[in-house]
């Protein structure tokens, strides 16, 4: 039965992105890649990979979405015509989608437990997780206790995307001359708005508290500090979306958000310095407190906060650098 | 008693996969963006409801069926909002209605 499930959900993947590439108008792409994600996200959740599919829908389906379609405001809405196929470009893509279809046929069947993945460190990680870490879910103590460094490396690079995006799109001075000019409109569209606006009156501090309940509930079930943050900045985006991009500058100001991402990071690499400083290994959180899982516990809360903090912040401040630019 | 909420439930089910059929049926049929967007409002509201009614009798009184409550919940407030606020952009952008004009106005 849930193979059917399985097969309906990938030919509608594929017939999505047969789609995308048909399609010229940008407007109608953008979406179909939302739909693409929310179908990824279902896929997810059939694989029991539950986490991951919070994210794809938050961040797959809502904010890139939202991203897109606040580029497309300062671009156009059609596609280049491209008269002559690109035959040397048509070659690589089938070679190199031959090769790598190719390279599947040698792939462990799904769910093979003779899979490398299966015999490698993961048997060891769930004999000794429980006792060792202490935390009922283990994808949490495998990312954050012993795949730390990864983590603090990816956490790295979101931080590091959002300053390129950052350093790419910040032209405060000319928004600032344009702004007094073209806040009237932006004012009126928003008064027809009111549904929107009582409805996400109600939603948005649900959307927060969902945020909350996932990051803190990380440790025992689905959840952590990257599903946490794009709920979390999915409900500030919302919040722009329907009340303007001022009011929430209003309330986040620009400076704090941009402080918030340095300090999430800042905040994960700390407590790695302070293990060090405890007498142990950097990110060993076991030194932080007398009883070692005592001390696992406060350094994967201390290192998923981080992590929410920088996402959600970093997501904020590439939502709100994108639509603070006006077409010039 | 319990062949009862049992066949309740199948007809609740396939009382919402006709709706969502039909609603899909619209969407490909109709002839303008508006009642298409009627269309799709149907499968939204009413035909999720139906299957998540039914869905929720086939479960029982258990937690299954209160996370479908608050699914339910949560669809109804924001499904219909959602076509609305389609169609109301629509409607800014100068996007008319498809009219047929009456020709015995009596």
């Amino acid at each position: 039965m849930i193979h059917v499930v399985d097969m309906t959900l990938l030919a509608f993947l594929a017939l999505v992105a047969i789609a995308i590439t048909r399609m010229t108008n940008l407007f109608a792409t953008s979406v179909l890649t939302g739909v693409y994600s929310l179908l990824m996200a279902c896929i997810f959740t059939v694989l029991d990979a539950v986490d991951v599919a919070f994210t794809e829908a938050a961040v797959g389906a809502g904010i890139s979405t939202v991203l897109f379609l606040a580029t497309l405001s300062l671009t156009t809405q059609r596609e280049k015509p491209q008269r002559s196929p690109n035959w040397k470009a048509l070659c690589v893509a089938l070679l190199t989608g031959g090769a790598l279809v190719y390279g599947t046929f040698d792939m462990p069947h799904f769910g093979d437990p003779q899979a490398p993945v299966h015999q490698h460190v993961g048997p060891h990680y769930i004999g000794v997780s429980p006792t060792q870490i202490g935390v009922p879910n283990m994808v949490t103590s495998v990312l954050a206790s012993y795949r730390g460094y990864d983590t603090l490396g990816e956490t790295a690079v979101i931080f590091t995307a959002c300053m390129a995006v950052l350093l790419l799109l910040q032209h405060e001075k000319r928004r600032d001359e344009q702004s007094a000019v073209e806040e009237k409109p932006d004012k009126e569209a928003m008064e027809h708005a009111m549904i929107l606006r009582v409805q996400s009156k109600f939603f948005i501090p649900l959307i927060l508290l969902f945020g909350l309940y996932v990051q803190f509930h990380g440790d025992f079930g689905p959840g952590g500090g990257f599903q946490a943050g794009v709920i979390f900045a999915a409900g500030i985006i919302l919040y722009s979306l329907v009340n303007g991009l001022d009011k929430a500058r209003q309330i986040i100001p620009p400076n704090v958000l941009h402080g918030l991402v340095a300090f999430g990071l800042l905040l994960y690499a700390g407590t790695g310095l302070a293990s060090l400083f405890m007498d142990g290994n950097f990110l060993q959180y076991r030194a932080l407190a007398e009883e070692a899982t005592h001390g696992e516990h406060i350094g994967i809360l201390l290192i998923e906060l981080g992590v929410g903090v920088t996402v959600a912040t970093v997501m904020t401040s590439m939502f709100f650098s994108f639509s603070g630019r006006r077409r010039s | 008693m319990d062949l009862i909420v049992y066949y309740a439930s199948w007809a609740l089910l396939s009382c919402g996969a006709f709706l969502c059929a039909v609603g899909g049926l619209g969407i490909l049929r109709l002839p303008d963006f508006y009642s298409r967007q009627h269309a799709a409002g149907i499968t939204d509201t009413l035909g999720s409801a139906f299957v998540l009614i039914g869905l929720m009798l086939q479960s029982g009184f258990s937690l299954n069926a209160a996370k479908l409550v608050m699914i339910l919940i949560f669809l109804i407030l924001t499904s219909p909002v959602a076509t609305h606020a389609i169609a109301q952009a629509a409607r800014q952008s100068g996007l008319e209605p498809k009219v047929v004009a009456e020709e015995d106005e009596a």
